[in-house]
């Protein structure tokens, strides 16, 4: 039997991405998203998802864990890609580009989000919509967050192509431009919604 | 007509371990010349764009027709072959570069032996040998054929991993081609009898899961194979097997 610890990673990593990280991503932006309805809805929201049971084992399980591995590998094959977009200048090379490009960026910023919030409550800060208030009343900030959300959003969309792919999905090429269109339409939504939801704390 | 010329910036390299360096050639121009025949003006007369005498390139080719993939090298940027590669169709300078993804032996002559061991490694062909007479196989459904066809079309000729961004000195990867030929002969009537032993191999070390979808190999084929439609198939393929073997076996 061939040594398929590799192919068993990859798999993982490409499953991990969309479930349960790509599932996370949604209901984060969407349960930010009720800050456009107000302070004292998106508080609300918080102080639900606060009061879940087991929530530290759910973060971890749902969330840390499969976060470090799929960013721990992710790094592992961006730096393995020799990209080579000016002598090959096709649209799926570039989204391969800007995939790996897109990853990195999403680490950087995930990595000081959680120092900013997650990390700031576990050391006795009290989250509201005033903490966030604060952190975006710095317009570097700001650009730092949008370009985060964007990052994530690109990775999780056009990740979903190449899961769609990686698990042989879609096969023929019709199928995979229809699926391109697809995750473009989920990538314009989604960047909405997640950009939409940090001017809501803009004051 | 006499005085039109070919101008070539070729990148040489005199052995396997050498610096290469660039060399400008000027060539007599004849209607109709491809890489092939302006290659041959300098074996012929081997004197460089500033007059002086050089040493002729070296380069492989052998069908001259764009189907054994010999003379397979970078032209203009883009991994093609020398022999369809018309003059009048190519912007000059003409830049000749041998493929960087595999081993330089001299000037443009390139050794390919990394995908011959991959053909090996993935075992690309179809074992009909047997201790006694083994009788006629079955028969292979004649629309099977059809496409099968177009991915036999494969020349080895190493185009779709110098395109792959995926195939350098840090990945193993094998490359496009080696995934499309075990999805020939897995479809191969008598071939699906060991195509287990092919999945195996392209869950191995340097297998499939090194593809990242970038899609330059269907692009850069020159023989127009579908290499992105074999990945996917065989990514579909390799799950199947990888889920039955955990879960049945």
């Amino acid at each position: 039997m061939a040594n398929s610890q590799e192919f068993v990673s990859r798999r993982i990593h490409s499953l991990l991405g969309l479930v349960p990280i790509g599932l996370f991503l949604l209901v984060h932006l969407v349960a930010n998203y009720s800050a456009t309805r107000g302070a004292e809805a998106f508080n609300s929201t918080v102080t639900f998802m606060e009061s879940l049971p087991i929530l530290i084992v759910l973060e971890f399980v749902f969330i840390y864990i499969p976060l470090l591995f799929h960013a721990i590998y992710g790094i592992y094959i961006a730096f393995q890609a020799k990209s080579n977009v000016g002598n090959f200048g096709y649209l799926r090379n570039h989204l391969f580009l800007w995939q790996r490009i897109s990853g990195i960026i999403t680490l950087i910023f995930v990595a000081w989000h959680v120092w900013q919030t997650r990390i700031q409550i576990a050391m006795g800060t009290e989250f509201n919509y005033d903490l966030m208030a604060s952190i975006l009343s710095n317009p570097a900030m700001v650009v730092f967050y949008v370009i985060g959300v964007l990052a994530a959003v690109f990775h999780f969309s056009n990740g979903i192509w190449s899961f769609l792919v990686h698990w042989g999905i879609t096969v023929g090429p019709r199928s995979q431009r229809l699926a391109s269109y697809f995750t473009l339409v989920i990538f314009v939504v989604v960047s909405f919604i997640g950009i939409r939801a940090i001017t809501a704390f803009i004051q | 007509m006499a005085d039109k010329l070919v101008h070539l910036i070729i990148t040489r390299q005199d052995t396997p371990d050498s610096t290469p360096y660039k060399e400008e050639f000027k060539v007599p121009y004849r209607p109709n010349m491809n890489v092939i025949s302006a290659l041959m003006e300098i074996q012929r007369n081997p004197v460089n764009a500033q007059g002086q005498k050089t040493k002729p390139v070296i380069w492989e080719s052998n069908c001259l027709e764009e189907v054994c993939g010999a003379c397979s090298m970078v032209i203009n940027g883009k991994p093609r072959q020398a022999c369809s590669a018309l003059v009048d169709k190519l912007e000059q300078p003409i830049r000749i570069e041998p493929m960087s993804t595999f081993p330089v032996q001299r000037d443009l002559s390139v050794d390919r032996s990394r995908m011959f061991d991959a053909l090996k490694r993935v075992k690309a062909w179809i074992p009909i040998d047997g201790t006694y007479d083994l009788g006629p196989g079955p028969r292979m459904p004649e629309v099977d054929r059809q496409w099968a066809y177009e991915l036999s079309k494969c020349m080895t000729c190493g185009v779709c991993l110098e395109a792959c961004p995926n195939v350098n000195e840090k990945s193993p990867f094998i490359g496009p081609f080696a995934i499309s030929q075990v999805r020939l002969f897995n479809q191969h009537p008598t071939g699906a009898m060991n195509k287990h032993e092919r999945l195996e191999a392209l869950m191995g070390e340097g297998g499939i899961a090194e593809c990242g979808n970038s899609q330059n190999c269907v692009q850069a084929c020159p023989k127009g194979i579908p290499l992105t439609t074999s990945i996917a198939h065989m990514n579909k393929e390799t799950n199947k097997y990888a889920l039955k073997r955990f879960f049945f076996s």
